[in-house]
């Protein structure tokens, strides 16, 4: 094990976009074995911490590698490039725009008749989006685009940012 | 992380919520977003002949420091010129809200914002 891997290498995965789910727990938890506290209670005080940092290695490896957002940035990041600092960058107005209409219906569904199933129709068409870009990404990352790759990234930040929003709701208005 | 006061007041009394017809000729639209959290923010002017911005709204989903920064902006930027309002400072708005460090790229959206709704009014003007 050598934490100066990247995650997906360190788990003895492709880098890759396409992840084999349950090749990823497979390993993680062969991986984890291997780290248990138990096993490394005889070593020595330096050896005891080296485990523990690969456990937490670990841990953000697979958290990162799970979730499809996080793994698409991790791509890029692996390419030095940071989706997930900037502030403000010029993004298509179009998609602004769309952006700013999936939110102002998601306000407008705590008033409606039929809250439930507006919420519904809404989560569903943006999570349609959502693997529209996904898609996208992959297509544009696996043929070196990364600009566009970027893009799509970026555009996802916003989606996954409206999925929590309408959980959210969706709590609200079940209590 | 604490609000200020003036945070707090934008964003439980926001000033000039709404939206203007986008196709009108005298009104400027500025979209913009942040993807790293995903704020996304509309800021609109009407402008004059004279080319002072009479009206402003806008309308902006994001957190209580990324609507006080673009509702402090529709309040300043009513009865500025064009250019004036184009010189509108990022760092004039957080100063002006107390934004703490981690909150000053809201303040730079607003500006953002602003600057795009000029540049889409002036470009309607050119057709």
């Amino acid at each position: 094990m050598d934490i100066s891997k990247n995650y997906f290498e360190f788990i003895g995965l492709p880098v890759s976009y396409h992840l084999d789910r349950s090749e990823l727990s497979d390993r993680s938890r062969e991986l984890q074995k291997t780290l248990h506290p138990d096993r490394y209670a005889h070593l020595s005080d330096h050896e005891q911490r080296v485990a523990v940092q690969y456990m937490a290695y670990l841990n953000e490896a697979v958290a990162t590698l799970k979730s499809p957002l996080l793994r698409a940035q991790y791509l890029l990041q692996l390419q030095d490039i940071d989706t997930t600092s900037e502030s403000s960058t010029a993004i298509d107005p179009m998609f602004l725009m769309q952006q700013m209409e999936l939110r102002e219906r998601l306000e407008e569904i705590p008033s409606a008749s039929d809250p439930f199933d507006e919420l519904e129709e809404l989560n569903g068409e943006v999570v349609a989006v959502l693997e529209k870009l996904r898609a996208s990404f992959v297509q544009s990352y696996e043929s070196g685009d990364l600009s566009s790759a970027t893009s799509d990234v970026r555009k996802m930040q916003f989606l996954e940012k409206l999925l929590l929003e309408i959980e959210r709701l969706e709590d609200k208005l079940e209590d | 992380m604490a609000y200020s006061d003036k945070v707090i007041d934008h964003y439980e009394n926001p000033r000039n919520v709404g939206k203007m017809d986008d196709k009108e000729s005298n009104v400027g639209t500025g979209m913009v977003g942040a993807p790293a959290c995903g704020d996304v923010m509309r800021l609109q002017i009407k402008v004059s002949d004279e080319g002072i911005i009479e009206d402003a709204k806008f309308k902006t989903y994001g957190c209580g420091s990324a609507i006080a920064s673009s509702s402090l902006v529709t309040e300043w930027v009513k009865g500025m010129s064009l250019d004036e309002a184009e010189k509108l400072k990022n760092t004039t708005i957080a100063e002006e809200l107390a934004l703490p460090p981690v909150k000053i790229h809201c303040s730079v959206l607003a500006e953002d914002a602003i600057k795009a709704a000029v540049a889409d009014y002036k470009e309607k003007q050119d057709k």
